[in-house]
């Protein structure tokens, strides 16, 4: 190994690995016990043949057997029985692959059990953990790839146990056993019989270390390949526009040829390899035979010794032409688990069950708030006071970046601020848990989230016994009950990803009327009446009031219409409160809400 | 989207499908016939060694003789080589075979996306397309490829093998082979039954892989739902749902091993019995017992490779069904047989010349759904003198996207005509009027390659110096040259390594250098800061200058200087006339005007804003 990866295999995490196998561990030993159960039955059997050839067939009386082989044929009785009773080395035969039959099966049901069950112990985990991961992480995760984690490497892990480790196992077992009993046989022999066996190891290592560099080139070409195929399916208009359809079809060509050439010569690269190992691991083969028939005229060994030889030469071939790949997989299994790994040691939210769990009336009141994201020094909020009473809205005007999301999700403590406190009728945030918070505050998101799912049971997530007229309710509230009425399928549509693809507006209104599902005392819309028109955010509002009596509403809004009858209102900039008060009071201010009420008034008055 | 909801597992062997992918595969039938040849020759020679065995024992040793050991040695020297070259070709051309199958899967699949029409693209996610042409062709050419040699292979084996047992021996040969159709049923019921499990995991599977994707897209939504718990409750029957279907595989697949390998030592264990006896009596020689014993134990191995074909052809039906249906796409949108002969897919291909384009636009009558019973336009009517600016407004979804699609020809009307100098387009090639069109989109799209690549690409056989001249002219120069390599500038996949308005302006150059008789201008609605929103500006004043300019609008400045301004609301005009006028009317045109002027207020007040208070954080 080279020192590079030598270092990383030193600081390779197997304690954290074989923590998901806890309690299987029974498992994976009698599986590899199994492996060195049928490695020796199958290297028994030629010992058998042996037997035949020389103490019953051609009856040499020099077998260089154990004597237990004499022993236990003598049991059964002399040669001349034995002769014209055959069958019992084939009853002998069936029954030495009876057993391995049974260790085999006992080795790959046990070693299944083992790798899929830590491949289960790792799915639930990585799910479990990445729901726990803080709302910083989410922000910035890249879906595609972490997918890809928790699906194909855990699968190369899982593949790596279940098939791999095994095979490596069984590999050596009949490398070392067949060597011990070769050389026990004839010291000779054993030595031409594994002759080129450093040598296979060499190669091995050397075709893992050249397929590695080819395979990457071809994982390049197929980078191309896919961003031509991509820059051209989105370009498609420009493409046709220009009427450059035969100049895409070339320029795609040229590269779909040099994927050709270099996935052929990926292909050669194995051939050779290939080629070379044959030729070593065969002309072993052949020099055993060759120097074992001189052997045998010259009287050195028995035909038995030799035929014995022979079969052992074959049982290590393939085992040993095997070996290379096993390499590159233990290599891509570790980098799997390092994958993984990076996902798993980012820190979840902290457990808070002891804390509080406070029926909330609805009052809120910030008292010196300052926030900073985590990795970022940066100060986003700054001395932010304000307190609302239950029922009353506050309305947030500022401009993008002001920190008017961040305010919005402290509420929930998706995050801490760095300094001062927020009370929830009076008791502290931070004496209260999450689960709680979350439980009672409608947050609704600037960008909408909806579940693969039916809109029926995405309305219905956050309070899953809401009934079915609960749910059509909140739709006819948050105005989208007559659009799922012209749904082929109505409320039983599928949406998300595997769905109808709604527009933003529809998505922005199925997620207030599942913010409405749960009473709770407190609701946040984070400019999330931006995406619906005006007449519609008007008729939430007015809805919402209808149906709501005492909530505490927060309204993020770049709309003076939106904000104006909000109890209070606060104009966020550069993180602090600039001007705070209600419509009436900010217009006389002569600050930032005045000229943006300045800008909106023409339509404002029209409108009214 | 619910059309192209993707199956990972489907139900039956498709024999249907494959025969249309064989079909598709037929240029490679070559390559196959080399592939058959060379399977059978490494089946013979993976099978020989046992021969050569017995050789050595029935000759050099029963007859006690070294005579011709040196010939011997040299044949077998020949043969581990002979071996050694099979192995070689072999992976040359089933790897031939894999590479070539993706090459012209992919190929060919290019080639009809190249020819398919807007409203497949409208309803086809942009990544459906690439894991068809990616992942699933290169999963279809891998079992393919692998599964055809698995077929030779373990034919040609099988036959090897019962040549050599027939010709050593026939009787003992016939009595060792009765267990071939033995193996062939045990195996071909296993692996139905293995079939069936696999299904179940590949279905499972694909759930998996779904609700980790939605579990880490929706994760914040989860949280302030507070929902993870219940949702990771949700996850976990899924994936005990799959670890019970893969215990239960693994088992089956444990089993299927000992079993089948019982089996061929069933018939080893006969021909130990009888042909020990055969040999007693001086029928048979030890060598030749010794091979028998070697083949029969071997036999269950090629059937074992046969069996497996079925269930990996399986596996990949649905990546074929899904790959052929793409190939399979019809575009809805070709040019007239008629028409192409007279004029050609290029300018003098055709018997007549294309005609020049003077730059008159008539929608006549014009109706168009894009779905049947989506009606986005009614016979609507419009002209367009050439030379003329028109600017586009209205609601989204009003259908003033639909009219430049329209106007492109990248949809055709449903009822009704579009004229381009009072004739019909579709009595021109598609390519005459493509060839015509000077197209800038809202979002402007760049390839990969340099800036001058993408300039260029309006006009092939445009010089540098014609390019410095189209990138002067739309104001773009100077921005070029303040990168490090000016021109030779890489823009980074899709353009991503320059900013929004500097691709808006190498997209206006590439417009530009094209020459076109009609302008399209989808503007955008990002908002770019006011030194390029300014060169913007000026790149449209100076391209619409003798172009017929049709603009979906989005800024008042572009709105003001346009000729003429169309209201569009429901696909009908409701308002048209100047700037000036149509604010006159107090109208729809003067409410959205209104509410344009306050979204731009707003949003420099932004700019404003910060720029009043500078001590932004460190």
């Amino acid at each position: 190994m080279s020192e590079n990866s030598e270092k990383k295999k030193t600081r390779f995490a197997w304690g954290e690995l074989f923590a998901f196998y806890r309690g299987e561990f029974t498992r994976l030993y009698v599986s590899l016990a199994a492996t060195l159960g049928s490695s020796a039955m199958v290297l028994l059997i030629p010992l058998v043949v042996g037997y035949l050839v020389d103490d019953v067939l051609l009856n040499q009386g020099a077998s260089v057997l154990p004597a237990i082989f004499g022993r236990f044929f003598g049991h059964i009785g002399d040669r001349a029985y034995l002769l014209q009773n055959l069958w019992v080395f084939g009853a002998i035969i069936l029954g030495l692959y009876a057993l391995d039959g049974m260790f085999s099966y006992l080795n790959n049901a046990r070693i299944t059990r083992f790798a899929e069950t830590g491949a289960l112990n790792m799915r639930l985990r990585l799910f479990s953990h990445l729901q726990r991961l803080p709302f910083a992480y989410h922000k910035q995760a890249q879906t595609g790839d972490l997918v890809q984690r928790c699906t194909t490497d855990v699968d190369q892990i899982r593949r790596f146990f279940q098939m791999q480790l095994s095979e490596m196992v069984r590999c050596l077992a009949l490398v070392v056993i067949a060597t011990v009993m070769m050389f026990r046989l004839d010291t000779k022999m054993a030595l031409v019989a594994i002759a080129s066996t450093p040598i296979l190891f060499v190669s091995s290592w050397i075709y893992f270390k050249k397929r590695r560099y080819a395979f990457r080139v071809w994982d390049e070409a197929e980078g191309v390949i896919s961003t031509v195929l991509q820059e051209n399916i989105t370009g498609v208009r420009v493409v046709r526009a220009f009427d450059r359809t035969d100049f895409e079809i070339e320029k795609f060509a040229v590269h779909n040829n040099a994927l050709n050439r270099v996935a052929k010569e990926q292909f050669r690269i194995m051939g050779d390899f290939w080629m070379a190992s044959d030729l070593l691991a065969f002309s072993q083969l052949a020099a055993v035979i060759i120097v074992g028939a001189i052997e045998a005229i010259d009287g050195n060994i028995s035909l038995g010794t030799l035929l014995i030889f022979i079969s052992y030469s074959e049982n290590l071939i393939f085992p040993l032409r095997g070996l290379a790949r096993l390499l590159a997989d233990a290599g891509k299994m570790q980098i799997s688990f390092d994958r993984l790994k990076e996902i798993l040691d980012e820190k979840p939210e902290p457990g808070d069950e002891d804390l509080l769990d406070p029926v909330l009336k609805g009052q809120v009141e910030f008292d010196r708030v300052d926030f900073a994201y985590p990795d970022d020094p940066r100060p986003v909020l700054k001395d932010v006071s304000f307190d609302i009473r239950p029922g009353q809205t506050l309305g947030i005007l500022g401009p993008t970046g002001s920190g008017k999301s961040s305010l919005l999700q402290l509420l929930q403590r998706l995050y801490e601020p760095t300094n001062g406190s927020i009370r929830f009728d009076g008791i502290p945030a931070t004496e209260i848990s999450r689960e709680s918070l979350r439980r009672q505050i409608g947050l609704i998101l600037q960008e909408p989230f909806v579940y693969s799912r039916t809109i029926m049971e995405n309305i219905r997530m956050p309070r899953p016994q809401a009934s079915d007229t609960d749910v059509k309710n909140q739709a006819k509230t948050a105005r989208l009950h007559r659009e799922i009425q012209q749904f082929e399928d109505g409320y039983e549509t599928m949406v998300g990803e595997r769905g109808v693809t709604l527009s933003g507006g529809q998505k922005q209104r199925l997620t207030i009327a599942r913010a409405l599902i749960r009473t709770c005392p407190i609701i946040v819309f984070d400019d999330s009446l931006s995406a619906v028109d005006m007449e519609t955010d008007r008729e939430i509002r007015r809805a919402m009031r209808r149906s709501g009596g005492s909530i505490t509403t927060f309204i993020v809004s770049h709309r003076i219409s939106t904000l104006m009858h909000a109890d209070r209102i606060i104009v966020l900039s550069e993180g602090k409160v600039a001007e705070s008060g209600t419509h009436g009071t900010l217009l006389e201010n002569n600050g930032l809400y005045r000229r943006v009420y300045d800008i909106q008034r023409a339509y404002l008055e029209e409108d009214a | 989207m619910s059309q192209r909801e993707d199956i990972d597992y489907s139900e039956h062997f498709s024999t249907d499908t494959w025969s249309r992918f064989f079909r598709l595969a037929k240029p490679l039938k070559k390559q196959f016939v080399h592939l058959f040849i060379v399977m059978a020759w490494v089946a013979v020679f993976d099978n020989i060694a046992p021969l050569m065995t017995r050789f050595a024992i029935d000759y050099f040793i029963a007859e006690n003789t070294k005579d011709g050991l040196v010939l011997y040695g040299i044949g077998f020297a020949v043969v581990v080589l002979m071996q050694a070259l099979g192995t070689k070709f072999f992976l040359k051309v089933a790897g031939g075979i894999e590479v070539e199958i993706g090459h012209q899967i992919r190929d060919e699949g290019y080639r009809k996306l190249q020819s398919l029409s807007f409203s497949y693209y409208d309803k086809t996610p942009v990544g459906w397309i690439l894991s068809r042409l990616i992942a699933d062709t290169s999963r279809l050419a891998e079992v393919v490829a692998w599964s055809l040699v698995d077929i030779f292979w373990g034919g040609a084996s099988i036959i090897a093998i019962m040549v050599m047992l027939l010709v050593m021996d026939w009787s003992l040969a016939l009595l060792s082979l009765l267990i071939v159709p033995v193996l062939f049923v045990v195996a071909i019921l296993f692996q139905r039954l293995l079939l069936k499990v696999q299904r179940d995991i590949r279905r499972e599977n694909s759930k998996l892989t779904g609700e980790f994707n939605e579990g880490i897209m929706g994760a914040r939504t989860t949280k302030t739902l507070h929902r993870e718990k219940k949702n990771t409750e949700e996850f976990r029957e899924t994936a005990t749902r799959l670890y019970g279907y893969s215990l239960r595989a693994g088992r089956l697949s444990a089993m299927f091993l000992p079993i089948i390998s019982l089996l061929g030592a069933v018939a080893a264990a006969v021909v130990l019995t009888v042909g020990g006896q055969r040999m007693e009596q001086g029928l048979l020689q030890l060598g030749t017992l010794y091979a028998f014993f070697i083949y029969t134990m071997r036999l269950w191995e090629p059937i074992r490779h046969i069996a497996r074909v079925f269930r990996d052809l399986q596996s990949a039906q649905a990546a074929a069904e899904r790959v052929m249906a793409l190939l399979a796409e019809q575009s809805d949108l070709t040019d007239d047989p008629d028409v192409l002969a007279r004029y050609g897919n290029k300018d003098g291909e055709g018997r007549e010349p294309w005609p020049a384009i003077d730059g008159r636009i008539t929608f006549d009558n014009v109706t168009f759904a894009y779905k049947s019973n989506e009606i986005i336009l009614d016979r609507f009517n419009l002209d367009i003198k050439a030379g003329e600016t028109i600017a586009l407004v209205g609601d989204t979804g009003a259908g003033k996207s639909t009219i430049v699609n329209l106007l492109c020809r990248f949809y055709e009307p449903t009822k009704g005509r579009i004229l381009i100098d009072d004739a019909d387009y579709r009595e021109r090639p598609l390519s005459w009027l493509y060839s015509n069109l000077g197209y800038v989109l809202q979002t402007p799209h760049l390839f990969s390659g340099t800036i001058a690549d993408n300039i260029r690409y309006g006009k092939l056989d445009a010089t540098d110096d014609d390019i410095e001249r189209a990138a002067k002219l739309v104001s773009a120069h100077d921005f070029i040259m303040r990168h490090e390599n000016g021109y030779a500038t890489e823009v980074g996949e899709g353009g991503g390594r320059l900013s929004t308005g500097e691709k808006q302006l190498i997209s206006f150059a590439r417009a530009v250098i094209a020459d076109p008789s009609f302008f399209l201008l989808d503007e955008a609605t990002a908002s770019i800061d006011t030194e390029t929103e300014h060169a913007v500006q000026q790149a449209i004043e100076t391209i619409r200058r003798g172009r017929t300019m049709i603009v979906v609008a989005h800024r008042l400045s572009t709105i003001r200087n346009a000729d003429r301004i169309l209201v569009i609301h429901d696909g009908r005009i409701v308002e048209e006339g100047t700037h000036d006028t149509l604010l006159e009317q107090k109208g729809r045109y003067a409410d959205l005007y209104r509410m344009q002027f306050m979204q731009e207020s707003y949003d420099e007040l932004d700019f404003s804003a910060r720029a009043n208070q500078p001590d932004m954080g460190s």
